[in-house]
């Protein structure tokens, strides 16, 4: 590249920035704070009164329960706080996003399932032994 | 040599974009990477805890030490701490300065609280003897919360910093989007305090 070109190339770079959108990050309307915020409380009361009351009858429903309430509320948080959209910076947070989730589904359920595997190959420790431990 | 580079130059019009095709705003799309690397970390401290949470050592469980209604207040300060960030950008994008600076100052104080209810609970926890030390489950549960901890300890410190900046120069476009990468990074923090709640401190309990 000739340095004609060079400093054309770069003087129009400094155009572009110079633009001045105004920036190009989605912004929410109150409407949409107070939507989100009405929804988190509602999924964080209710799971701190399923266990606090013990309402539901074994304790596995409600682990399952609160589990997916925080499921629920994290999509709450990403669509009405951080305002997250398949468009938004032409999709490539969503495609961060996807990657990044996949990586965390492969080492939680990895670290799970191996480290399980793992305990349940170890020789059971005696009831002795257990004493024994401070 | 001299003959290709002839011809790129006349032809690169046709054959290349001579314009960068970067996104809207680089800098947001940054940010956001680094939050899901930050995620990836909180990711291998849930799975540690996940791992490592029921070696009591034969010392207390997570049933014997939680304290619910104390975390039900951390968990409601950091969800208003939320909103009145939400309001704070609001107002910032209505170029309103007072009202920003006032609406930044709420979600800090809300930020300062959970760090001293955070405090109290790590000081009882160590007192009752039931330290990082006690056994692997609490090792575990004081890395993960305390990393929490340490981002809204920091985010708080970056928060003042920007009153600061925003009383000064008041709410430019570089302003605004400084505002945008903590607004992300302090709602980001509630996502994970999500997790801690529920996975470690409701299903702690249950147990």
């Amino acid at each position: 590249m000739s340095a004609a070109s060079h400093d054309a190339h770069h003087a129009h770079e400094h155009n572009d920035h110079g633009h001045g959108h105004d920036e190009g990050g989605a912004h929410g309307s109150l409407k949409d704070y107070v939507i989100g915020f009405v929804l988190a409380v509602i999924l964080t009361a209710i799971p701190f009164w399923l266990v606090m009351a013990d309402v539901l009858p074994s304790h596995q429903m409600t682990a399952v329960a609160v589990m997916g309430l925080a499921a629920i509320q994290v999509i709450v948080h990403m669509i009405y706080f951080l305002h997250m959209n398949s468009r938004s910076e032409g999709g490539w947070t969503m495609l961060a996003l996807v990657f990044t989730l996949i990586v965390v589904v492969v080492t939680l359920a990895g670290s799970l399932w191996v480290m399980h595997n793992l305990d349940t190959h170890m020789m059971a420790p005696m009831p002795h032994d257990m004493r024994e431990v401070p | 040599m001299a003959h290709a580079q002839a011809l790129t130059e006349a032809d690169k019009d046709r054959f290349y974009l001579t314009e960068d095709h970067h996104p809207e705003n680089g800098t947001l799309l940054g940010f956001w990477i680094y939050l899901m690397s930050d995620c990836l970390i909180f990711a291998v401290l849930f799975a540690c805890y996940a791992v490592l949470g029921r070696n009591y050592a034969a010392g207390p469980s997570g049933a014997d030490l939680f304290d619910l209604p104390i975390v039900a207040v951390n968990t409601a300060l950091l969800l208003f701490s939320s909103i009145t960030y939400g309001f704070a950008m609001i107002s910032a994008q209505a170029k309103k300065v007072k009202p920003t600076l006032a609406w930044l100052a709420v979600t800090g104080l809300l930020g300062l609280g959970f760090l001293s209810l955070e405090l109290y609970e790590f000081n009882h926890l160590i007192h009752e003897g039931a330290g990082p030390q006690r056994s692997a489950f609490l090792s575990s549960f004081f890395v993960l919360v305390g990393t929490h901890g340490l981002h809204v300890t920091f985010g708080t410190i970056w928060l003042v910093t920007l009153m600061v900046q925003v009383a000064k120069r008041g709410l430019g476009v570089e302003m605004k989007r400084r505002l945008m990468c903590l607004s992300m990074f302090w709602h980001f923090l509630d996502v994970i305090w999500i997790g801690v709640f529920s996975f470690v401190y409701l299903l702690g309990v249950l147990k």
